[in-house]
This record gives structure tokens, sequence and C-alpha cells, in this order.
């Protein structure tokens, strides 16, 4: 066995410096790497660009970097509900590029595939098209414009799962799921935070998620507040 | 003239047994309220949920467990969770059957637009662009007039677009239309009420009327 537990947020952080691209997991508040992201704030690394399919809230999530001016660029597919996004955006303090959901979650997959590139016709004949290449493809008998999209390239993978071993096998819960998994493979380094650290051989092989070979540090988060966005419910 | 639920209650009626359908924010979300109790329908949620159920009972609800609206959520029997990559695999690969959503323009030649008005909102696209360019079947819930009184079915759409070519289907407050493949909106029903000259008034794009076009039917 590997062992690829560090202590905490602040010893599995320490070499992210100014000017560099972080992945950041979750959608919305549902899996985002809350103690990750409080130490990025304690440690105060400008310049930052973030991939994370969306920019949090104002209080929460990625809006804390969005508050104290960390983030140069967003590469995200929505950004609503978030104040000092819009404010930032609109006045040209902050760098945006608005991705679709599955083209965004599908060049995090690349990268962790290893495939500098892809055909999707997500976007064809929008704004999301220009300057990228365009390719005419048949496929399954049909011919259809495609835009070529690439792989992302980011520095840092910063991922939170539910549970974890100490090799830094993955188990995610529920819906909070969602872009860990992919970008956990797609880190020149990834990260994993995780709510249970536990032995290696407690975790079923067939129930990992994502592999320990694409995580190179794991730890246990500090505590986690799960804040949730939009509470709906119906009465008993 | 339908209000919002009358809009959802409408595109009900378009779901089929067995179908795996998308629904958007908005009145999209509505749909899910009036599908007919025999009819079985897989809801996908793009955060990755099949088989997507009602809101929790209060005091139940899980912070992990949301949907595209990021909603808290309950799953159904049945119900698999997966990451988004695999989530726009299946959206991509054309096994969601049906896709509803709502716009703020659509054109006669089936482009719309929903994510963007330069110089005053930006939220993004989310994973409209991805459903829109792969889906066999959308179906759009709009208002049809602004609030300003202007017509959103137009010639050609005045906002950055979302896709091209795809929409099928639009239900609005006055009527259901078809996108004809050469282009227009064929007036399949009017909304209760409605009379053929508040539509053609409503109406900035193509309207193609054959016959008479009878009322819909929402109880």
């Amino acid at each position: 066995m590997i062992n690829r537990v560090v202590k905490n947020a602040e010893e599995a952080l320490k070499d992210i410096k100014d000017g560099m691209t972080l992945m950041v997991g979750g959608f919305g508040l549902c899996g985002i790497p809350e103690n990750s992201i409080a130490q990025l704030v304690k440690m105060g690394v400008k310049n930052l660009t973030c991939i994370s399919n969306n920019a949090g809230v104002d209080d929460f999530g990625l809006g804390l970097l969005l508050q104290t001016k960390q983030i140069k660029k967003m590469i995200s597919s929505y950004v609503g509900e978030n104040d000092e996004f819009e404010r930032q955006m609109l006045s040209g303090e902050l760098e945006v590029e608005l991705v679709p959901q599955g083209t965004l979650a599908t060049r995090c997959m690349m990268a962790g595939y290893g495939i500098p590139f892809f055909p999707t016709p997500a976007g064809v004949g929008t704004e999301v098209a220009i300057g990228k290449e365009v390719r005419s493809i048949t496929f399954r008998g049909e011919t259809k414009d495609y835009l070529m999209e690439k792989a992302f390239e980011s520095d840092f993978a910063i991922v939170k799962a539910w549970k974890g071993d100490k090799a830094g096998n993955l188990i995610y819960r529920s819906t909070a799921r969602n872009f860990n998994q992919p970008m956990a493979m797609a880190g020149k380094i990834t990260i994993a935070e995780v709510e249970e650290l536990v032995e290696v051989g407690e975790l079923n092989p067939d129930h990992i998620h994502t592999p320990g070979i694409f995580v190179n540090r794991i730890f246990k988060g500090e505590k986690y507040e799960k804040r949730i966005e939009q509470r709906t419910v119906r009465k008993k | 003239m339908l209000d919002k639920n009358g809009i959802a209650k409408r595109i009900a009626q378009e779901v089929r047994d067995g179908m795996f359908v998308n629904l958007g924010i908005g009145i999209p979300t509505l749909v899910a309220n009036f599908i007919p109790s025999g009819i079985n329908v897989e809801l996908q949620s793009e955060n990755g949920i099949l088989g997507m159920g009602p809101f929790p009972f209060e005091g139940e609800e899980d912070a992990d467990l949301i949907n595209a609206g990021k909603q808290t959520i309950t799953l159904l029997k049945g119900a698999s969770i997966f990451d988004s990559a695999t989530s726009f695999g299946m959206i991509r690969s054309q096994r969601v059957d049906l896709t509803i959503l709502g716009a703020m323009e659509v054109s006669e030649n089936g482009d719309i637009a929903n994510w963007k008005i330069p110089g005053k909102m930006v939220k993004g696209m989310g994973g409209a662009m991805d459903l829109v360019a792969s889906a066999k079947n959308i179906i759009v819930a709009m208002q049809q007039v602004n609030k300003a009184g202007q017509s959103k079915l137009l010639p050609k759409c005045d906002l950055p677009l979302t896709g091209v070519n795809c929409v099928k289907k639009v239900v609005t407050e006055l009527g259901v239309y078809e996108i004809l493949p050469t282009g227009g909106f064929k007036l399949l029903e009017r909304a209760p009420g409605i009379s053929i000259e508040q539509i053609k008034n409503a109406t900035a794009g193509k309207l193609v009327i054959e016959g008479d076009v009878a009322e819909m039917r929402v109880d």
C-alpha cells in the first residue's frame, strides 16, 4: 500500500501558489471541498484560475475566494445566485469563461483519460463556438457539426468524497459525486478531503468510485457544514 | 390564457409511458406534478440522478441529495446516481427521450436563446447547450409575450443563442406550436378563450394556421 495520507488541509495545499489553475469539485454547494476552500482563504494565494461548475454563493463555497479577490478567472457553466460574482464579472475585474456543463464535465474526464481533445455538438452555432475548430463528422449514420473541445490542464484538482482509505481510494455519497469523480482523475496533483478516513481493507474494492492511483493526497476534513442552497420540502 | 401551472399541465400531456425525461428549471419543473398516474417515466437530473422523486418531507432533507436546480429532493425506488460526465453521456448519446426547458426567445426555425442578456444578466448556460444540441425531442415552455408586450416567438433570435434549429414544439400561455422543418410556428392548439387574432398579435415570427384550430383541453 502506498500511503497517501497527509495531516490536514494545511499540509495538503501547502504548495499551491499564486497564478495556479485549480479544479474544484461540487455542484452548487453540494459536495464542495469545504475545508480546502477555507484553507485557500487562509493562505491568501492570489490570481487563481478556478475550474468549477459553479462559483458558490456570496458567503460560502468559492464565493469566499471571490470576496477576498483571490480568483482571477472562473471557468464554469452556471454562475447565478452570487451577487459579488456578478458585480466582479460585469465590472471586468473577474475573467469568466462559460462552458456548457456537459463539455465542462467531459473536459475534466478527458484530462483524466489522457485524451487531449474531443468533438461535441454542444455550442455549435453559438458564441461558445467562437475561435474553436468545427468539424463535420458522420457518426451513427448522422452527419453534423461538432466543436473540438480541449481537455483541461490544471495544477491541482481538489475534490471531496464521503469515505476514503489511506491508499486514496474514494467513495462519494449521493449527488455529491457530481464533478468530484471526473475531476479526481484530472489534476496534475489531486487532493481529496473526506468525511471519513479509514484503514486500507475497510472499503469493498467493488464499491470504489475513484481508484487511489489518481489521488496524491488525502486527509480527513476537520468539519463539514454541508450548507443547503435551496431547502425544498413537503408537509407530512 | 394559461398560467404557469396550465402550461405545465398541457406539456404533461406530451409525456409518454416509458420515457426518460429531463426537466429544466422554472415551469418545466412543474410538469412533474401533472404526469398522469398510469404513465411511468423516469426523471433525469443532469447533476447525476435517474429516477428523481418529489421534495423530501420536512426534516428529512439531505444536503448531499439535490437536483440540478439545487433543490433538496428524494429518489424513487430503482433510482441511480452517477457523476456529471456520465450524466451528459446519457444526454449526448440520446438516451434521454424528452427535454423540456424554458426560453427567453425562440425563432421560427427552432433556434433557442435562454442563457444571457448581454450587459445585463449572465447566469450561464448550465446544461442547456448540451441538452439542446443532442436531444431528439425538445419542448419549450415559455411566456409568449414579454412584460413590454413584445412577442418572444421571432423570425430570428436577438439574444445569444443556446442552440440552433433544435426546438420541436413550444407551449405558451396562448397556444401550442410545432416548429415546421421548413420554418414557421404552426399553431396546433389555442389556449382556452384565446382567439386567432390574439395569437397573430403575439407572434412576430412566421405563423402557420391551417383550418380551424381547436382549443386545448386542460382540466
